[in-house]
């Protein structure tokens, strides 16, 4: 146990990436976290005496346009913006596994009309297909939540049928057949569990995306609502103080890469884990 | 040929359930799209007699079948709100959102290569590694902040262009190509990291291959095997990627539209999301998804000429 404890630690220090993704990661999980029990004022609060101020004690992201604290809204949409990329990946990985692994492992003419559906939604960008979905469900963060997943799941599921595919014709799956091992059961206690690896990759790749996905279209104005705060919304509202209060675009913005970049940090890290 | 023929039957099939897609989401959505069109104060006389003139009271199948004729015919139906025809609105601004999806694919081709060879080539030194951080660093980034930040540093600092003062294409072709050449940069960005990411390492993968040892066995320097024998194999991957990239900068530049703000496909596409003026909605849509399926038939084929193995396998 010692032994792989100074193992872990050796790794750490050398591996860059995987320190750097730690760090920024645990710096925006604080963010969010301390958001949680406590933020300096309420997200909406608003105050006309303070516009657009500056960065200052009281406020140390200054304030927006109608003097609401940046840093108070920061910690809000960030955590909105975490939970909607988490349900994105959920709904998209677990759906996506299904779907792929039934009509990759029985194959005939399931598969064949799936993977026409799939291709065809696999067309639209997934920024455009969650568009489709909002715009036949409302706007609000709920419905981007749902459309991000269903807009996600084509992905998910062109992998895991790939994968499950190539496991098919394995020894240890012709073996399992021979003892008798259910449908069921030889996808999900053989068959999944081989393909964790590119399951985890896929998910940190997904994460990304969902949260690059969700800033996009809540800038766009699809997502939470006014008056409550979403890191996309606060970019498109900050865009035309840029001159006056430059920090006001920059802190929602640089909370974004900072999120993905975390998470890309620590892809990368784990990738080189030797 | 025949791989040809048969791909060419599979994107008719694609654009098939598309349009099937599209049209079902469409019909789904509560609400009677004769009342919509008239307001909640018409009489339920003249609700009739409208949904009778739509056809709303036909089967599916036929209202399917008439909307997909009429779309291949050009005719996308009239917007419920300004009650004219879709086509005469979106038409004109496809070139606008096409011209700068191209140049931000132009750009990605034209940057990411050079320095996707020249990473492969110094793996490990110092320039590889600074190139491969800032590629981590730039792929985080969305494309409508890097707009933002591009538009305050060379439109309000540099003053190299002037932030919505959009010219239109039929006004001076010049001036518009110049202002779209930051909202494309803004879009290639992340998929030039991503490209040179990708083309480093097949290149890096391809090089260790026999047959490039063969290559330099047979007398041939590092350019020569590289720029002969391993670069048009690396390449394989990479042009899959750029046709889904390119496919993508279509979508994306319905966000950097607003961000610059462009008055093109976007503009019309957000307000008709928030009037609820589906047909305006559902044409733009499929006319973005014929895009990006054209898009990929194209790379199919663009993948066959490159790698005549992919036919052979099959």
């Amino acid at each position: 146990m010692k032994k792989m404890q100074t193992s872990l630690k050796k790794n750490i220090r050398e591996n860059t990436y995987l320190l750097a993704g730690m760090i920024i990661t645990g710096a925006v999980l604080l963010l969010i976290i301390v958001g949680l029990f406590w933020m300096p004022y309420e997200p909406t609060m608003m105050n006309a005496s303070e516009k657009l101020a500056g960065i200052s004690l009281r406020h140390p992201m200054g304030t927006d346009n109608m003097g609401r604290d940046v840093l108070s809204r920061v910690m809000y949409g960030s955590r909105i913006t975490l939970f909607i990329a988490i349900g994105t990946v959920l709904i998209g990985a677990v759906m996506g596994t299904i779907i792929g692994a039934v009509t990759g492992y029985f194959g005939g003419m399931l598969d064949e009309v799936a993977m026409r559906i799939i291709d065809a939604l696999f067309a639209f960008p997934s920024i455009l297909l969650a568009l489709v979905i909002v715009s036949v469900f409302g706007t609000g963060w709920l419905q981007l939540l749902l459309s991000l997943g269903i807009a996600f799941i084509p992905s998910f599921a062109r992998i895991v049928r790939g994968e499950v595919l190539r496991c098919k014709s394995m020894d240890y799956v012709e073996n399992a057949r021979l003892i008798g091992v259910s449908d069921l059961r030889m996808i999900f206690v053989h068959i999944l569990p081989n393909i964790k690896g590119v399951m985890a990759s896929s998910i940190m790749i997904g994460f990304n995306n969902a949260v690059l996905a969700e800033a996009g279209l809540s800038y766009l104005g699809v997502g939470s609502q006014p008056p409550y705060a979403s890191l996309g919304k606060m970019l498109s509202d900050a865009q035309q103080y840029m001159f006056t209060a430059p920090f006001y675009v920059l802190c929602p913005g640089v909370v974004i890469v900072l999120m993905v970049l975390g998470f890309a940090f620590l892809g990368e890290g784990l990738a080189r884990w030797k | 040929m025949k791989y040809i023929i048969r791909k060419f039957g599979m994107m008719i099939t694609t654009l098939l359930v598309v349009s099937v897609c599209v049209f079902l989401a469409f019909s789904i959505i509560p609400g009677d799209p004769a009342l919509r069109m008239l307001g909640t104060e018409a009489s339920p006389e003249l609700v009739e007699q409208t949904r009778q003139q739509m056809g709303l009271n036909d089967p599916v199948l036929v209202r399917y079948g008439r909307w997909l004729t009429g779309f291949l015919a050009g005719d996308m139906g009239t917007s419920y709100n300004y009650k004219v025809p879709v086509s005469s609105m979106v038409l004109s601004k496809i070139p606008i959102t096409l011209t700068m999806a191209i140049m931000a694919f132009l750009l990605t081709v034209l940057i990411s290569i050079p320095l996707g060879i020249i990473t492969a080539k110094h793996e490990g030194g110092i320039l590889d590694r600074c190139i491969m951080v800032a590629n981590q660093i730039i792929m985080a980034i969305p494309p409508f902040f890097s707009g933002i930040l591009l538009t305050f540093v060379f439109g309000m600092i540099f003053r190299l262009f002037t932030p919505g003062g959009f010219v239109n294409y039929t006004d001076d072709f010049s001036r518009f190509i110049r202002y779209l050449f930051f909202p494309a940069l803004a879009i290639a960005l992340p998929k030039i990291a991503m490209t040179v990411k990708m083309l480093r390492g097949s290149l890096i993968d391809e090089s260790q291959r026999d047959y490039a040892r063969t290559a330099y066995s047979r007398g041939n320097n590092t350019n020569g095997v590289l720029y002969r024998h391993v670069l048009k194999n690396a390449m394989i991957p990479v042009i899959t990627f750029l046709g889904m990239a390119l496919a993508d900068m279509v979508a994306g530049s319905i966000v950097i539209e607003q961000v610059f703000g462009i008055p093109g496909i976007s503009r019309i596409l957000l307000t008709s999301i928030s009037n609820r003026d589906y047909p305006v909605v559902e044409a733009i849509i499929m006319g973005i998804a014929i895009i990006v399926i054209l898009v990929n038939f194209l790379v199919d084929i663009i993948y066959r000429i490159v790698d005549p193995r992919i036919g052979l396998k099959e």
